[in-house]
């Protein structure tokens, strides 16, 4: 532990399995990414290439063309940003009560969007597909919207009290005494401090919404189909074109995976300070 | 704070009536929405668990008590995937355990391109499941898939092994697809972990002559204990309830090989359209899980007090 080790040692014991761990972490990735440039004939014949030079992207021109991935997309889109606004919205005034008030049944309350987190997605997927049946929403946005909500708002309320947590409360208090009601001072001074927090949990809404595959393969249909639907019927269009498969599997991640890249620093450092500290 | 005692003081007592009842009108949207979208529809699970309900058929309901519930019992298909659900979270957790905890502690030592690779290994958990389990059935394919090419050439088998349709492999060959998916969260989480232990006292060890072994035994591991029991009960729900990468990897097939309790329900009541008893399953899942659950619902609360 004390002591610079030597170069070719700090290789050895460091950068090396280093390498091993990252080449497992993205090494299945990178596969597919190959897959998806290699032309359809010569993944056929030949199998996957390796070499940059025989790259092309006939694989995205045919996913953009013939299928209606790019719709798809919109779709998702719809979906995970409306799942953002809506968890964004109705969670942050909950947050500012859990984290500014001690009041009566405070411990359960958020006990129970704790709980709410751990139900099983079997549990609630056949009854909501049965409400949304009734209520004719059966393939619709609002449908999916809803759905992704049963996990977004228990998620932001707890990430967004603990941002607020870190808000020093003397300054609703400052802004109390000039003059600022309570919904004032959320508004005028907490808000603005918690944007920051604000957006890493709309980021991670919207990734995980993004993301979500079963709701959106029960409750959407033909009119509203997600990428992440999208992309598995792919599989029975075209009879495992796994060429085609994979150019829509790195399109469909890619948005969240570089959503996530981006913001990853700020996204980490809120989910883990909970595990951390408990 | 005495400033605000002052304020709160000098208010009317409509006034203080008002503050009191403030923190719950800013809960009622998040509670009230809650309430309709999780808590309502998981009243009707359990009264649909008590009927006879196949979606699509004429007079579809029939209220039948508790006879789903010993017809589940009686089920062999039902001990079949609690076993395999067994068999799933006792892998795949602490093996997501295990990858993440050695990725961790190499990944907690100083090189130079140490930020690009912590965000490199975070990638399989930003991808959709979907499209996970589409890549390793690429992977696992039996005739073009790379994982038999790669054995074939090292001489490890003989002949190409149909990983995902052979029942004895198959779910081993998800357990490995999902501990891929889930090892970057262990990482992370041991990583903010092990910043959290002070410097001073691996100094300390190393001048009383601890080994490296000894000093990852008594200072390293009672360092991270917390976030590993935290991050572990959490883990153990998350597989637990998690269904698309299997669903989309074998569907449970071949036959029930990769069937686990959770996924039986889904395709109970998504392929034979059996609603009440789909239900009923996933009632009994939950009531199962609710152990797990209730473990870490005590760690947290603990937690809320402060």
């Amino acid at each position: 532990m004390i002591g610079k080790p030597t170069l070719p040692r700090r290789i050895l014991t460091t950068d090396l399995p280093a390498l091993g761990i990252v080449l497992i972490a993205i090494g299945p990735f990178a596969w597919m990414l190959m897959t998806s440039v290699t032309p359809q004939e010569r993944l056929a014949a030949i199998g996957v290439t390796v070499a940059p030079f025989d790259w092309s992207l006939e694989n995205y021109v045919r996913l953009i063309s013939r299928t209606s991935f790019l719709g798809n997309m919109g779709h998702s889109l719809i979906v995970a940003g409306g799942t953002t606004i809506l968890g964004l919205f109705v969670s942050v005034t909950a947050a500012y009560a859990f984290s500014r008030f001690r009041f009566p049944g405070r411990k359960l309350l958020m006990l129970q969007f704790l709980l709410v987190n751990m139900f099983p997605v079997v549990l609630l997927i056949l009854p909501l597909f049965v409400m949304m049946r009734r209520l004719g929403l059966l393939d619709t946005h609002a449908a999916l919207i809803i759905a992704n909500a049963t996990v977004a708002i228990p998620f932001s309320v707890w990430m967004l009290t603990s941002y607020i947590n870190a808000i020093p409360k003397s300054l609703d208090e400052a802004a109390m005494t000039d003059g600022c009601s309570r919904l004032q001072a959320l508004w005028r001074v907490i808000l603005p401090l918690a944007t920051p927090g604000i957006i890493s949990t709309g980021i991670y809404i919207f990734i995980t919404a993004w993301n979500e595959y079963l709701y959106a393969l029960t409750l959407g249909g033909r009119n509203v189909r997600t990428v992440t639907v999208a992309v598995q019927t792919l599989i029975g269009e075209y009879q495992i074109e796994w060429g085609l498969l994979s150019a829509g599997g790195v399109v469909g991640a890619l948005p969240a995976t570089l959503l996530f890249l981006i913001a990853q620093r700020r996204l980490i450092g809120g989910l883990t300070q909970g595990a951390v500290k408990g | 704070m005495s400033l605000s005692a002052a304020w709160s003081d000098r208010a009317t007592p409509a006034r203080s009536w008002h503050n009191r009842l403030l923190p719950y009108s800013l809960l009622t949207p998040a509670v009230l929405v809650t309430v309709v979208i999780v808590f309502l529809p998981m009243i009707e699970a359990v009264v649909t668990s008590l009927y006879e309900f196949v979606l699509f058929k004429p007079n579809a309901a029939r209220f039948v008590g508790l006879n789903n519930y010993i017809k589940l019992v009686q089920d062999p298909v039902f001990w079949i995937t609690l076993g395999h659900t067994a068999i799933w979270i006792g892998l795949t957790v602490p093996l997501q355990m295990g990858l993440g905890l050695v990725a961790a502690l190499i990944l907690n030592k100083e090189f130079p391109w140490r930020g690009l690779a912590r965000a490199l290994v975070i990638i399989p958990w930003a991808l959709p499941s979907v499209v996970i389990a589409l890549m390793w059935r690429w992977i696992y394919d039996a005739n073009t898939g790379v994982l038999n090419e790669i054995l074939l050439r090292l001489a490890i088998i003989q002949s190409a092994v149909p990983w995902l349709a052979s029942p004895d492999k198959a779910l081993y060959a998800v357990i490995a697809t999902l501990t891929w998916q889930g090892f970057p969260f262990f990482a992370v989480m041991i990583l903010a972990g092990l910043q959290g232990i002070p410097r001073s006292r691996y100094e300390a060890a190393s001048i009383d002559g601890a080994s490296a072994w000894r000093q990852f035994r008594h200072v390293t591991l009672p360092g991270i204990a917390g976030v590993l029991a935290t991050a572990g009960l959490l883990r153990i729900i998350w597989v637990a309830n998690s269904i698309d990468v299997i669903f989309v990897m074998t569907g449970g097939g071949p036959g029930y090989a990769t069937q686990t309790l959770p996924l039986y329900a889904f395709v109970k009541a998504r392929q034979n359209l059996d609603f009440g008893y789909g239900t009923t399953i996933a009632v009994m899942f939950t009531l199962l899980l609710g152990i797990v659950v209730a473990l870490y619902m005590a760690r947290t609360s603990r937690e809320v007090e402060r």
